[in-house]
């Protein structure tokens, strides 16, 4: 496994999570899909975090400590975990009234 | 000029507008009686200030030829409008014979107008509005006649103009008072926008706007010169005088812009009386007078003065003769005496000899002078009679001779003077005009004159017999309840009546030694060669017995034979239906806008603005607006479609990116 592996694990994961919200009309599979997308790009926090950035020389001026990258990522679990609550809480209200989960239907904001 | 005489010049111009100011800004609003009575004081001073000035103009600067040969000399002058170097709008105060004299009548005539009024506007509801606008008339003449220079004139021209329309239209709530208003605007407009072409011509070609400058012969020889090409090319002398002229011809109301003349008598009589005697009309007269000198050195252009005043004068005397409407019989006389004011000016152009023949010229003024008394006379004296039968037609007077006993008596001076019987004003100043025009050889005019004089002696006798004697007709008049003479109306009638009778007697002798048409610098005696006057002694017999004898045809067609003032109904043969019509000048002029300017100009221009320029207008809109709802469609309402449209945004960013890069 090196950069290049977690790349375009990263970029598949993306493109999946990408088809599905423009695909799907599911909400929570929307959802769903949207997670994906957010998990593809901390996979790229891993990455860079465990393989190292572009440049791994001292003294510029964004090199980043690698635990950094790590870091960053348990944070965004967390906050990621706790938007999910909030938008299955919103789908939920939806849900009760109007008693359907289609995106679709979700277009009272058309010209 | 000492100091009483410049403050008196100053206050010539000052007082009127101070009036117009007081009266119009704060006392009208609030009683009409005190700005009556501030106007008519304010204009008293006014005439009191135009008298001293005139006595001092005389002592120190008429009587004075060593030190003013040309007896022209500037009161003062202020820098008004710089436009750039060596052009500015000067105001100042011109003095010179016709000037000073101007001044004294029109504030005399204005103050006693102003008097009138007191008596005339009791009882109407917006006499508060009346005086201030009285006094602005007043200013604007005056402002008129003592202009230094062209721009000044034509300032003043305008609020002439814009005076009178306000006054004519004073019973604005009357539509035929706003119609005539509205055409007394604007065909005074339209000739002057001729005079304003004109007067740049002459003083951008010659250098100079001042009358001194203007006047000047070497002006005029530097105008004389043709300009443009073959078909194109004309004398720019001719052009830029006649153009002058042609805003006189507006002013003056000669024929064919006479139409709204009569029709001004719509306005109180008291400004009818200030529009026909001193102030309105008779600034085309003044305004060719003062620059007599130039138009004297084109030939042409006194010719087309002469004529256009020959055909007034015979026109609108023939149309007197059957009109019934009692200001509209005066309206037309006034019309009628403008065209010899005219006519005579035009005479005054070189004879045989060469010299410049200034008689007419002192004929002119002296009839403007003489005409000012007796013209407000008989205009004032037909508000009474208006007040007293409460009807503007001359078949509802009759036999008012009792019940207004004064009036008839002034009203019999002013007649006779008016038809020019001796010794009251009109005579003398007529007969120069006859003088002059036998003596420059000029037949035409001569013939005219004569012909106008014996229909002005005929259908003067008609108005005042069919007035004055006979049975009492109208209703209002039988009863007599409101056939009393107010003594405020009454007295300015009287005082009027004094020099309407004396003056051309006891001023003709001034009028020909001063009244000269002095050319700035020279001095007089090179053009004043041909100026002896009476030197054909059998015309004043034969001008009186004419006069005399049409007199006579009036009493006995009128008084003896009781003809009333018109036919009954289908009697009336053509040609006193034409005359009755005022030849239809109206009414051409009618087929004219609504015919052929409506059909020719109006409706093509109508199309090209619906089809055209608002079509172009549509079209282009409407493009956009089908873009739009086009445009709309994309905005469904579907996230995932936004999305899709952001995500592709995207993408095409970066490869704008890629490209930049």
């Amino acid at each position: 496994m090196n950069l290049m592996g977690c790349l375009v694990l990263s970029v598949a994961l993306f493109a999946i999570g990408a088809f599905g919200l423009l695909t799907r009309r599911n909400i929570i599979a929307a959802l769903l899909s949207l997670e994906l997308m957010v998990n593809a790009a901390l996979i790229n926090f891993v990455g860079f975090s465990r393989f190292g950035g572009p440049s791994t020389g001292s003294g510029t001026a964004w090199h980043m400590d690698s635990q950094a990258g790590s870091l960053f990522v348990l944070f965004a679990v967390a906050v990621t975990a706790a938007e999910m609550a909030l938008a299955l809480a919103i789908v939920i209200a939806l849900y009760r009234q109007r008693k359907s989960l289609d995106l679709r239907e979700l277009d009272s904001l058309h010209g | 000029m000492d100091s009483m005489t410049t403050l008196a010049s100053y206050g010539v111009l000052i007082l009127p507008l101070l009036s117009f100011l007081l009266t119009g800004l704060w006392l009208g609003r609030k009683n009409w009686i005190a700005s009556a009575c501030t106007a008519t004081f304010l204009m008293g001073l006014t005439f009191v200030l135009a008298v001293i000035l005139a006595l001092g103009y005389r002592t120190q600067i008429l009587l004075h030829p060593e030190l003013y040969p040309s007896a022209t000399s500037v009161a003062w002058e202020h820098s008004w409008m710089t436009f750039g170097p060596g052009l500015a709008a000067h105001i100042g105060f011109y003095l010179d014979p016709i000037s000073v004299m101007m001044v004294v009548v029109i504030s005399f005539i204005s103050f006693l107008v102003h008097f009138y009024s007191i008596g005339y506007m009791k009882g109407d509801k917006s006499a508060g509005r009346f005086f201030p606008l009285l006094s602005f008339f007043s200013f604007s003449m005056l402002g008129l006649v003592v202009s230094t220079n062209l721009i000044q004139t034509f300032f003043f021209w305008e609020l002439v103009g814009a005076a009178s329309y306000l006054l004519i239209g004073f019973w604005y709530t009357k539509p035929s008072a706003v119609a005539a208003s509205k055409k007394a605007f604007i065909v005074t407009r339209f000739a002057d926008a001729f005079f304003l072409m004109g007067m740049l011509v002459v003083g951008t070609q010659s250098g100079g706007f001042d009358f001194l400058h203007v006047n000047d012969p070497a002006a005029a020889v530097i105008l004389n010169r043709s300009v443009g090409t073959g078909m194109f090319a004309f004398n720019l002398l001719s052009v830029s005088t006649v153009l002058i002229y042609l805003g006189a011809w507006g002013k003056s109301a000669m024929f064919p812009l006479h139409v709204w003349l009569p029709d001004a008598m719509e306005g109180p009589t008291p400004v009818s009386s200030l529009i026909h005697s001193a102030t309105m009309v008779v600034a085309g007269i003044y305004l060719t007078a003062r620059l007599f000198p130039l138009f004297a050195a084109a030939e042409g252009t006194l010719r087309v003065v002469e004529f256009t005043g020959a055909f007034t004068a015979l026109f609108a005397a023939l149309i007197a003769c059957t009109q019934t409407d009692l200001k509209r019989i005066l309206a037309f006389s006034t019309l009628s005496q403008l065209g010899l004011m005219m006519l005579s000016l035009g005479l005054g152009g070189s004879s045989e000899g060469g010299a410049v023949q200034t008689l007419a010229y002192t004929a002119s003024m002296f009839h403007v002078f003489t005409h000012a008394f007796f013209k407000s006379l008989l205009f004032l004296s037909a508000g009474i009679v208006i007040h007293a039968i409460h009807s503007n037609d001359i078949r509802d007077a009759g036999g008012m001779r009792k019940s207004l006993s004064w009036t008839y008596a002034a009203t019999l001076i002013a007649c006779l003077a008016i038809a020019g019987i001796w010794p009251f004003s009109g005579f003398f100043s007529k007969e120069e005009i006859l003088q002059s025009a036998l003596k420059g050889g000029h037949y035409i005019a001569l013939a005219a004159g004569l012909l106008t004089s014996v229909l002005t002696a005929f259908y003067m006798s008609r108005y005042f017999i069919l007035i004055f004697h006979g049975t009492k007709r109208s209703h209002a008049s039988e009863h007599g309840h409101d056939a009393h003479e107010g003594i405020l109306m009454v007295l300015p009638v009287l005082i009027l009546a004094v020099p309407s009778a004396l003056i051309g007697w006891l001023g003709k002798d001034f009028f020909l030694a001063h009244i000269l048409p002095y050319t700035a610098g020279a001095s007089a005696a090179g053009i004043s060669e041909s100026h002896e006057s009476g030197s054909f002694s059998w015309l004043v017999p034969v001008t009186s017995i004419l006069i005399m004898s049409a007199i006579g045809a009036g009493w006995y067609f009128y008084g003896r034979k009781k003809w009333s003032a018109g036919f009954s109904e289908g009697q009336e043969p053509g040609w006193y239906r034409v005359l009755r019509n005022k030849f239809y000048v109206d009414e051409f002029y009618g087929f004219l806008v609504r015919k052929v300017a409506a059909r020719f100009v109006a409706t093509p221009a109508n199309w090209t603005e619906r089809k055209i320029i608002n079509g172009a207008f549509d079209e282009t809109s409407g493009v956009f607006r089908r873009l739009a709802i086009r445009l709309c469609k994309f905005q469904n309402g579907q996230v995932q479609v936004y999305l899709s449209v952001a995500l592709l945004g995207l993408y095409a960013l970066y490869w704008i990116g890629r490209m930049v890069h």
